[in-house]
């Protein structure tokens, strides 16, 4: 089996930028640390209410962690709790959220928050909020008949 | 490959691909009205009568377009190729075929019953822990294991031209279809093992609760790999119809099987790069199916390559000049050509924007965002397609005994422009609104009147004229094929099977190995998931219970 030599040539020039492209996303994600949301934790979805930190959704400032903040969000058909959230603008916040019931996404509009929220895990996602504004949150992941209703806003103020 | 006398294919298998065909068809025209009405809806001027819900058309086109119109016209489809390359079947081998067509018909009929008495709004993915009822589960089930049916006919036919032909490469066109219903049988299984061992004891109440992540990757180890099977009947028609059709030839008949197998290798262990934003799974190993994912671009572009060669050859043979003078002498009214070409040229976006939907850090702005609804459509839904369209154009006429006429040739060209109008419109401007961040699988909703959310409503309006213009797309095609089926004038419709540029060289027999080939796939799925997958399982939170939300 022999091979043209123009066709030599164009896949070794795809196979090179193949291998560039590659080792781009490699480097971000194990040396700058861009991994996408994949929390090993799980957690009960029976008993989200009265676990820690779900007992008490919303922002909590934090000490001694590399994140101020903690945004914790409870998805359940067809709602988000809390159903609006003030962050200060530069505020490093690590989001974490589960869900009750049924598999949710979590997609925070205009962001790079996206991630998905399945019964017995917990997903977290760091970040920093840069821009004021009002963003909105929408279930990306059809949960049953109010899918398209299940909304909630995070407004990022002037600190 | 024989010299090409015009040979027929044999009347009894004739029947049994238009068979599938006819269910084929009444799947494109009823999923198509499904998806002009979900366009329509989403654009917020319409409301859908009589009660029916969004989510209901929604499960409706996923599974009549994706599952049903797809399985049906490419079993039909390769059980045409085996017949006019390998050999007329034998009677016990269009036997199988014929309960695997049955199975199928009363699988999708039992699956569509269940959607329309508003018992399984599910979506053609099932997400657990949303639980349909359990016939809607069996039916697809049924749909499955008779799509197995019908790639056992075509791997005994496979395996008795191998017998009475020893030492001898098989006709590329059933080592294609034979690859792709390798592919399809590996693949099934994991949907196969979710809704038997998962799904169907737990919607019957055998069960309590039901794993939600295994159920996943389960679904997306077949979910991927679903894509090609889809794909490479199209690349089956690009390696060695279109050749034929232009009055060129195969520009080797080698490098087409390496690519169909290098499919069949790079396209199951990849599942995770659909669960790269979910929890419970290790980023380390999700990264390594990523680089699996995109080992695929190396048959991507070895196809490519030799279908652009196979054009310039022949504009060149013709006595084309300069750097793309060959363009101008390819045959472009001929629908069998010009159809699926303008499948091939949406194939250069698509290919772009399944790159970054495949990328560890680009997918998270997309992710279920409608960006991938509009990549999809011009994938599946205008390269794929549009060939199939294009294969239909002869392959119908040629079964029944029929000709494409003129008048036919030129309504077809004029369908695929309606359809690529349409497509631009509506995938345009799905891929805008992704990016914006509209959400996929979403009826029409402001958000609370959010200002973010009145963005997206502009594109939704674009999306349906898009979805209008398809839709007239759809009746033009559907017309063409009760013409083809039943009133075009008689006559005899070519087969269009091309020769290999490369003849005199001889195609290396390690390609028909499948002990090496389907051993280095089983290896592959092994290294990719088995850790991931005892991770899965020993850190399992509690099952879920079944939930009816609709
Ligand atoms: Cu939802
Ligand atoms: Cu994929």
């Amino acid at each position: 089996m022999h091979i043209h030599k123009y066709e030599k040539i164009w896949l070794i020039f795809g196979l090179t930028t193949l291998l560039v492209f590659l080792s781009v996303l490699g480097v971000s994600a194990f040396y700058l640390g861009n991994q996408p949301p994949s929390c090993l934790a799980t957690i009960n979805p029976e008993k989200v209410d009265t676990t820690k930190p779900f007992n008490k959704p919303g922002l909590k400032k934090v000490e001694g962690k590399d994140w101020d903040y903690e945004l914790v969000f409870v998805a359940s058909a067809f709602n988000y709790n809390p159903g609006e959230i003030e962050v200060p603008k530069g505020a490093k916040v690590k989001v974490i959220a589960t869900t009750k019931d049924v598999i949710h996404g979590f997609e925070v509009a205009g962001t790079n928050i996206n991630m998905m929220l399945e019964p017995g895990f917990i997903s977290e996602f760091e970040t920093t909020f840069d821009k004021a504004g009002e963003f909105l949150i929408v279930c990306n992941e059809y949960c049953g008949a109010g899918h398209h209703m299940m909304t909630s806003k995070i407004k990022v103020v002037e600190a | 490959m024989k010299s090409n006398v015009m040979k027929m294919v044999d009347r009894r298998d004739g029947k049994l691909a238009m068979a599938h065909f006819y269910v084929a068809f009444i799947a494109l025209a009823i999923g198509g009205l499904a998806g002009l009405l979900q366009t329509l809806v989403r654009s917020g001027k319409f409301v859908l009568p009589a009660g029916i819900g969004y989510y209901q058309i929604l499960t409706v086109h996923g599974v009549v377009l994706g599952l049903v119109l797809t399985t049906f016209f490419i079993m039909g489809f390769q059980l045409a190729a085996v017949s006019k390359t390998a050999g007329t079947l034998t009677k016990r081998q269009r036997t199988i075929a014929w309960i695997g067509f049955w199975l199928m018909t009363i699988g999708t009929l039992m699956a569509a019953t269940m959607i329309l008495l508003n018992k399984a709004s599910v979506l053609y993915t099932f997400y657990a822990p949303l639980q349909a009822h359990a016939l809607y589960y069996i039916g697809l089930t049924l749909v499955i294991v008779g799509s197995w049916f019908d790639g056992a006919a075509i791997v005994i036919a496979y395996i008795a031209w191998r017998k009475a032909n020893p030492g001898q490469p098989s006709p590329l066109l059933t080592f294609m279809s034979l690859v792709n219903t390798l592919l399809w049988i590996v693949a099934t299984i994991g949907v196969a093992a979710t809704v038997l061992l998962q799904l169907l004891p737990w919607s019957l109440g055998l069960v309590d609760r039901v794993d939600v992540l295994v159920s996943r990757t389960l679904f997306w180890y077949f979910g991927h790999p679903l894509v090609y099977f889809w794909l490479l009947p199209a690349y089956m028609a690009w390696y060695v119809v279109i050749p034929k059709v232009i009055g060129g030839k195969i520009f080797s008949d080698s490098l087409a099987r390496m690519s169909f197998i290098l499919f069949l290798l790079f396209s199951i262990p990849v599942g995770f790069h659909h669960q790269l934003t979910e929890p419970g799974i290790d980023p380390a190993w999700k990264f390594l199916q990523v680089i699996l994912t995109f080992l695929v671009v190396i048959p991507s572009l070895m196809t490519a390559f030799s279908l652009f060669a196979t054009f310039e050859s022949y504009g060149r043979s013709k006595g084309a000049k300069g750097l793309f003078g060959w363009l101008k002498v390819l045959p472009w009214n001929d629908a069998r050509f010009t159809v699926p070409f303008i499948g091939m040229l949406s194939f250069i976006p698509a290919g772009a924007g399944g790159m970054v939907n495949a990328s560890h850090q680009l997918n998270q702005v997309i992710h279920n965002t409608i960006w991938v609804t509009g990549h999809f459509h011009l994938t599946l839904a205008t390269a794929v397609i549009l060939t199939f369209f294009g294969i239909t154009y002869w392959l119908v006429p040629h079964l029944t005994g029929r000709t494409l006429t003129k008048a036919m040739n030129k309504l077809a060209i004029i369908q695929a422009v309606f359809w690529a109008t349409g497509m631009t419109f509506m995938s345009g401007a799905m891929h805008a609104a992704g990016l914006l961040g509209a959400p996929r699988r979403s009826s029409f909703s402001e958000y609370g009147g959010a200002a973010q959310a009145a963005e997206w409503i502009p594109y939704q309006v674009a999306q349906a004229i898009g979805g209008s213009i398809l839709f007239i797309g759809i009746i033009l095609m559907v017309y063409i094929f009760i013409n083809l089926a039943f009133f075009a004038p008689k006559g005899e419709e070519e087969f269009p099977v091309g020769e290999a540029a490369d003849e005199a060289e001889k195609t290396p027999m390690v390609f028909e190995n499948w002990k090496l080939w389907l051993g280095i796939t089983v290896i592959l799925i092994l290294f990719a998931y088995t850790i991931p997958f005892i991770d899965m399982i020993e850190n399992a939170p509690i099952g879920s219970k079944g939930y009816k939300l609709w």
